[in-house]
């Protein structure tokens, strides 16, 4: 009996962290792993040659000019995303946080920000069509006052309009990390700050910003993963002419050449990894956990 | 309306009439097979796309059958990959006759004994030895479903010359033909060709599918109508034929030709009924539902002919007994005529003709197959008001549509080369 209980004692960490390992295993590495055989095959045009071993599915991508173009516009719209999302969700948690003084008032206008996703991410998308449209709100309006005698075009199947619709849904991923660190930040900091002089943007810059870094890292994964992996705002609202690694991939899918795509998966998911790799060497994010 | 809710009505309690009739034949007949179905309550597994897997089609096997059926909507990469990683997962798999290549040769499915079909021989000559389904009609570019209807034995997984064996890889389920959609009413003037859809008077107002197969054949009708390049098949183009036709609608998209690229049934509705595009490439549902929406949209019969797809029944290997029976009993239904009728008010033609003739009232027989005014309102089966009597349907008759095939919806030998360049069409 004792020899049992010394034996699970000196295996309790294991048997501790194992629903978690088991979790993960199963369910991230796994299918990982099955993406990596998956890629690792041969696909012939039509058939998925199982067991027949090629590098060909990556050479691909690293040869053509196509890998290329697919980065810059994924780059190009996490950038422009990364930097509306912070600039809007800043603002927002800031006012949330530190102009206003009931909790109760805080709390119910955090959760009003979550009210869009009260619908689904596909009606969420689909919404924007009637507003953007060449006959839609803003264009009848815009010809409406005679700022135009023409119907804005770029207003819908755009980069315009994906981009519109990632701020819309993509701030709050944003905003949420930035509200939790700033609520955290000690008002007796910001006092002596003032105590001792400083005016509110030598505030914002020298102690808020700082001690937000956790949120903005957090924050910016979220929205480096979500851009990424996005290819129904694409579709929908990008009229399918804005290529990023994802839509291409989608494409692949599609027309069920899946080792390619699988190998376009993986490629995509080690730049991903990278990032946020480096991120997390920039800030300690576990700080805040 | 009342009058397609009658319609509706009588067919229903026929086939009620129908299902009772059998049940009493299996009551009597000692060992009969269809008292077999009612110990079990067997029930068979379809997954298809949504044109033809819907809630009244399955309600309407229901009740003719002694057994259940099950159907499943899905999209087409679903409807394969299911097929061929999960066979087990349905007991009829229905997708398009393009991804016939990659599906048959994987070995996950049976081969059809035609000699049990009892329809077999009401199915159009499109899916037999001629390849076509009149001897005057056009054999069209790209696959032909006849080149990949038959195959050497019930386990096998080749090809062989259609009506060489009694072996079929698939049950030919139904066909149409696709053309450009256009809104008449914008446009105003007659429309009678491909060469239309990269017309530079319809700049920022045109829309193409998004689907890379599909979408670059929409195209190569156009730049070979344009006088640009003949190609030497369309359905299976050259490496070269694809550099050509992608630099074209790269050149295209760069002149802001192109309004946007629709992957949806609902977007290619949305940007004709907002007049966003004014002509596009588009599926005959999609043209009703513009219609019902009381927008003027027409599917416009071209010179050049149409592109035209094939839906077919697979059979997962490992069905056996009477689950097997159940599946040809039930595809021997199908093609009997209801469901025939059913898909003919829709639009779309089953592969049995003669045998949808005998459920389709001659005045709507008349409309949709022959071509002619319509004698009566047309409603659809869902009961709305389709025509007005005195209209004649789009493309005209079943022999003017599917008769004049330019290009079936292929898969290309160059496949993995085209998804590429279409995704740098799109990445242009």
């Amino acid at each position: 009996m004792a020899g049992l209980t010394a034996t699970f004692n000196r295996y309790s960490t294991f048997f501790q962290i194992s629903p978690l390992v088991l979790t993960l295993g199963l369910f991230l590495l796994g299918p990982v792993i099955v993406i990596i055989i998956l890629s690792l095959w041969k696909f012939d045009g039509f058939l998925t040659l199982e067991g027949v071993w090629t590098l060909r599915n990556y050479e691909r991508i690293f040869t053509r000019s196509l890998t290329v173009s697919n980065y810059l516009q994924t780059a190009k719209m996490l950038a422009i995303t990364l930097a509306i999302t912070f600039t809007i969700g800043f603002t927002l948690a800031y006012f949330l946080v530190f102009d206003l003084i009931k909790l109760r008032t805080k709390m119910l206008l955090f959760l009003l920000c979550v009210v869009p996703f009260w619908t689904s991410a596909v009606i969420r998308t689909v919404a924007w069509i009637p507003f953007l449209g060449k006959e839609g709100i803003i264009n009848q309006a815009v010809m409406g006052i005679g700022l135009s005698d023409e119907p804005l075009t770029f207003l819908l199947f755009s980069e315009f309009a994906v981009l519109l619709s990632y701020i819309q849904i993509f701030t709050l991923f944003m905003m949420a990390p930035l509200f939790n660190v700033m609520a955290r930040i000690n008002n007796d900091l910001i006092e002596a700050a003032r105590d001792n002089g400083a005016n509110a943007l030598q505030i914002l810059w020298n102690i808020i910003l700082p001690l937000c870094k956790p949120g903005i890292a957090i924050g910016t994964i979220f929205v480096i993963a979500l851009v990424a992996s996005d290819f129904t705002a694409i579709r929908i609202l990008g009229g399918a002419k804005v290529g990023t690694v994802a839509a291409s991939m989608a494409n692949q899918i599609y027309n069920v050449q899946y080792p390619p795509a699988a190998a376009t998966a993986m490629i995509l998911l080690i730049v991903v990894l990278l990032l946020v790799g480096g991120i997390m060497r920039l800030v300690d994010v576990r700080r805040q956990l | 309306m009342s009058k397609s809710s009658k319609t509706g009505v009588s067919r229903r309690s026929m086939l009620k009439g129908t299902a009772a009739v059998a049940g009493l034949a299996a009551g009597s007949a000692i060992g009969g097979f269809p008292t077999i179905w009612a110990q079990d309550d067997l029930t068979v597994r379809t997954i298809g796309m949504a044109v033809s897997n819907m809630p009244q089609l399955e309600e309407m096997a229901n009740e003719a059958l002694p057994f259940k059926v099950s159907q499943t909507a899905a999209q087409i990469p679903d409807i394969m990959a299911r097929g061929i990683n999960q066979p087990t997962s349905a007991d009829l798999f229905e997708p398009p006759f393009m991804l016939m290549r990659a599906m048959w040769p994987t070995g996950k499915f049976q081969a059809w004994d035609t000699t049990k079909l009892p329809e077999w021989d009401s199915v159009v000559d499109l899916y037999k030895a001629p390849g076509k389904i009149w001897p005057d009609a056009w054999y069209g570019d790209g696959q032909n479903p006849s080149q990949v209807g038959y195959t050497s034995g019930p386990e096998a997984k080749d090809f062989v010359d259609p009506g060489s064996t009694k072996w079929v890889t698939n049950h030919p389920v139904l066909h149409n033909a696709d053309t450009l959609g256009i809104r008449p009413d914008i446009i105003g003037r007659p429309i009678d060709s491909w060469k239309e859809l990269i017309n530079p008077e319809f700049a920022g107002r045109a829309a193409l599918v998004a689907f890379p197969q599909i979408g670059l054949m929409d195209a190569a009708m156009a730049f070979q109508a344009n006088g640009e390049l003949e190609y030497a098949n369309k359905g299976n183009m050259t490496t070269d034929e694809i550099d050509y036709t992608i630099d074209r609608l790269i050149e295209l998209k760069n002149n802001d030709h192109w309004r946007a690229l629709w992957s949806t049934f609902n977007d290619s509705v949305q940007l004709m009924v907002s007049g966003e595009v004014v002509i596009q490439s588009m599926w005959s549902p999609a043209v009703t539902a513009v219609r019902e929406q009381g927008v003027a949209c027409t599917y416009q019969d071209l010179k050049e002919g149409y592109r035209s797809w094939s839906l077919g029944h697979m059979l997962p290997r490992h069905l056996e007994g009477k689950k097997l029976g159940a599946v040809y009993d039930y595809v021997t239904w199908y093609h009997s005529g209801p469901a025939g009728a059913f898909f003919a008010r829709q639009g779309y033609y089953v592969v049995t003709p003669t045998n949808t003739q005998k459920y389709l009232p001659a005045a709507e027989w008349d409309f949709w197959m022959e071509g002619k005014p319509a004698t009566v309102d047309i409603y659809s089966p869902f009961g709305k008001l389709l025509e007005k009597a005195g209209s004649i349907r789009d493309g005209g008759s079943y022999k003017n549509r599917m008769g004049r095939i330019a290009v079936w919806n292929s898969v290309m030998d160059e496949n993995e080369f085209l998804t590429e360049r279409w995704n740098e069409f799109m990445a242009a």
